[in-house]
């Protein structure tokens, strides 16, 4: 392996003329064997897997050259040779397509379902849709066994103000020594409310498939639909979608900086992350209508302009982070009890994040330096100036130090964009070209990088969106931080993942 | 540490003033709360959030009541981590169907009298996600819901309008 570039691999099957901007190629048994072992030899990364009726979409990252694309695999008797029987982070992905297409991935280890609770009227939603007769039958959690070793059942509905999983610990006293993640509770089937949506209602759900990450989805899905009809999309749209996005990354990294903290009992850096993550929202508010910034990006641009006081407004939040944070950031250096809870405390060998291709703050805490505005890179961060940090320590202290610079990162960014904002319209016409098209998107969203493929109808409606959250390669990973920590110190290694529990149940 | 503690000492509060109770609350509650519970519970209540499918966007607008803005425990809220402990289940998102179960126990571990206050358009009528094969619609599909919420997300001020409603008519 390694002798062949993705290119030239997607080069021998058919490919499909209408996929952009990367290619996507119909493959044999064969090819795809070929993607899975170079998934596994770590010759490339695992970006995201998917089906649909009597198909199956493995899509690829090499990342030494940058180069993308997708392979599909027809399934004529309604299984695929496995990926995660050697590559294991596509179990979960491979068990997930078994519960919502019908599609059995051959040799993965893990048959049990996933998303699928044995709750829903019909089974394979998207494969027989067969009504469901029998009762749900309990889930076999993975045993562990040994010496006074007990298990503590957590969730689905937590203590905090936090979305529902549920976490098995198994300790021995303190120590964790396993931990099983369930999750699926909010699955809330988008992927079949947006068959045969209007790109309207689409842009809608697919912007709410993780309410803190909206304008990251929101921004995947519109440049999926754009690569799809070949629409190019004015200057300044471009400048004002990485505005949105840059203020999210600032509002959700200052308020986990404030949330980690606070479950290590620290609860004054939580009060003041809250005010500067307030003044975010309300900034935010003020120039674009919405806190979250909900349906503010779509397809063919932005809704609305920046005011004439928008400009104002912004320069005087980053003013006013100048003057909050830096005490904020001594503070947090400065208290060593503090410290003494984050140091060390749920580490992740860079190893694994690497196999997982773990993106976001946990896969640049832990030396891969992966970051979606950089490769493949998109208008504007090409001509902005940003470094990717990078740290070693891939432990909770790390996950921290990594959103502070991320967070005067993006106050240098927001300035920059207020200083170049080029002048023109702030959106513009789709093409319509009445022809089945497809399209897909890699956008860095605060927690990582988020995938959008799609296919549109002739008439403009979506055929079928998949929507793959960062945190399907975060998840797992959870699992091996914990490991040989103490049970208290969960909710500190939880929160500096602050993995989603939407986005991953779609 | 000391200087940051210190400054807010003689900096000004942060904090809004309180919004009044909003009318359409107090109109929808008006109908529903029973007096003799309103007098039980003093004037304090006690929340339990509970996710039930929810974007986590209005989770989000829930955390900041907490913040130095809107300082929610001011007018006698406080968040507890069990709803054996609650007065008051704060419920978004679309109940989904693989949540549903969740909820009607949560629904029932918490101990009479108690309100329940469905937050945000999906858990109104299940907003965006209505009609899947995975969501089973508005929280009030499955527990008796006794104040609504509306927006997507609500502001912070909206949610508060809408629990300050619940104190006043609670006060009878
Ligand atoms: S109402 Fe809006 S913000 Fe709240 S859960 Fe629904 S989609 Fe998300």
């Amino acid at each position: 392996m390694g002798v062949h570039s993705l290119r030239a691999v997607l080069d021998v099957g058919q490919s499909v003329a209408e996929h952009r901007p990367w290619s996507r190629a119909i493959v044999t048994p064969e090819i795809w064997h070929l993607l899975v072992e170079g998934l596994a030899g770590r010759t490339w990364t695992l970006l995201g897997l998917w089906g649909e009726t009597g198909m199956v979409h493995l899509a690829v990252l090499e990342e030494t050259t940058g180069s993308m694309g997708v392979a599909s695999l027809p399934c004529p008797d309604g299984q695929f040779p496995s990926v995660g029987r050697l590559h294991p982070p596509a179990q979960r992905l491979e068990r997930t397509i078994a519960d919502l297409v019908g599609l059995q991935p051959v040799g993965n280890p893990d048959p049990r379902p996933w998303l699928d609770h044995g709750r829903w009227p019909i089974s394979q939603p998207f494969g027989a849709a067969m009504p469901r007769t029998e009762l749900p039958s309990p889930y076999s959690f993975l045993p562990a066994e040994g010496e006074s070793l007990h298990q503590i059942p957590v969730g689905p509905v937590h203590a905090g103000i936090i979305e529902p999983g549920h976490f098995r610990f198994t300790a021995n006293g303190e120590a964790v020594v396993r931990l099983e993640e369930r999750l699926g509770y909010v699955h809330k089937g988008i992927e079949s409310l947006l068959d045969g949506a209007t790109l309207e209602r689409a842009a809608r759900l697919v912007g709410r498939v993780s309410g803190d990450s909206t304008v990251a989805y929101a921004l995947a899905f519109a440049r999926a639909v754009e690569a799809a009809t070949e629409t190019d999309v004015p200057a300044r749209a471009h400048w004002l979608r990485a505005l949105m996005a840059e203020l999210e990354r600032l509002a959700n990294h200052c308020g986990d900086i404030g949330a980690i903290c606070n479950d290590a009992a620290f609860a004054l850096m939580h009060a003041h992350c809250a005010v500067l993550r307030e003044r975010v929202l309300r900034a935010s508010a003020a120039c674009f209508g919405h806190r979250l910034l909900m349906d503010c990006v779509i397809p063919g641009g932005v809704v609305a302009d920046l005011p004439a006081d928008g400009i104002n407004v912004l320069r005087a939040l980053v003013a006013e982070f100048r003057r909050q944070l830096p005490p904020l950031v001594d503070l947090y250096d400065n208290t060593a009890s503090l410290q003494d809870r984050t140091v060390g405390t749920g580490f992740v060998r860079p190893s694994l994040i690497r196999q997982f291709g773990c993106g976001g703050v946990i896969g640049r805490a832990g030396s891969r330096a992966f970051d979606a505005r950089r490769q493949p890179g998109y208008p504007p961060y090409e001509q902005l100036e940003f470094a990717t940090p990078v740290r070693t320590d891939s432990d909770v202290n790390g996950r921290v130090w990594l959103r502070i610079t991320e967070v005067h990162q993006s106050l240098k960014l927001v300035e920059e964009i207020l200083e170049r904002l080029p002048p023109g319209p702030a959106r513009g016409e789709l093409r319509r070209s009445g022809q089945i098209c497809e399209g897909m998107a890699l956008v860095e969203g605060f927690r990582g990088d988020i995938l959008v493929w799609l296919r549109l109808a002739a008439d403009g409606t979506v055929a079928r969106c998949h929507p793959r959250d960062p945190s399907w390669f975060q998840w797992p990973l959870l699992e091996a931080a914990i490991e040989n920590n103490i049970v208290a110190d969960f909710p500190l290694c939880n929160k500096s993942f602050n993995c989603s529990y939407s986005g991953h149940d779609l | 540490m000391r200087k940051l503690l210190f400054q807010n000492l003689w900096r000004l509060p942060l904090t809004v003033a309180a919004p009044a109770p909003s009318e359409h609350a107090l109109a929808e509650l008006g109908a529903k709360v029973d007096q003799a519970a309103r007098r039980r519970l003093g004037r304090s209540l006690a929340i339990r959030e509970v996710d039930a499918g929810s974007c986590n966007g209005c989770e989000l607008e829930i955390h900041a009541l907490n913040n130095a803005f809107y300082d929610l425990e001011r007018f006698g809220f406080h968040v507890v981590a069990s709803p054996r402990h609650a007065d008051v289940l704060l419920v978004t998102g679309p109940v989904t169907a693989n949540m549903r179960e969740a909820l009607e126990r949560t629904y029932a571990a918490t101990p009479d009298p108690k309100w329940v206050v469905a937050v945000g358009d999906c858990g109104r009528d299940g907003g965006v996600f209505a009609g899947g094969y995975a969501c089973v619609g508005g929280v009030a599909e499955v527990v008796p819901v006794d104040l609504h919420v509306p927006g997507c997300p609500p502001s912070p001020m909206q949610l508060l309008e809408g629990l300050l409603a619940l104190l006043q008519v609670q006060r009878g």
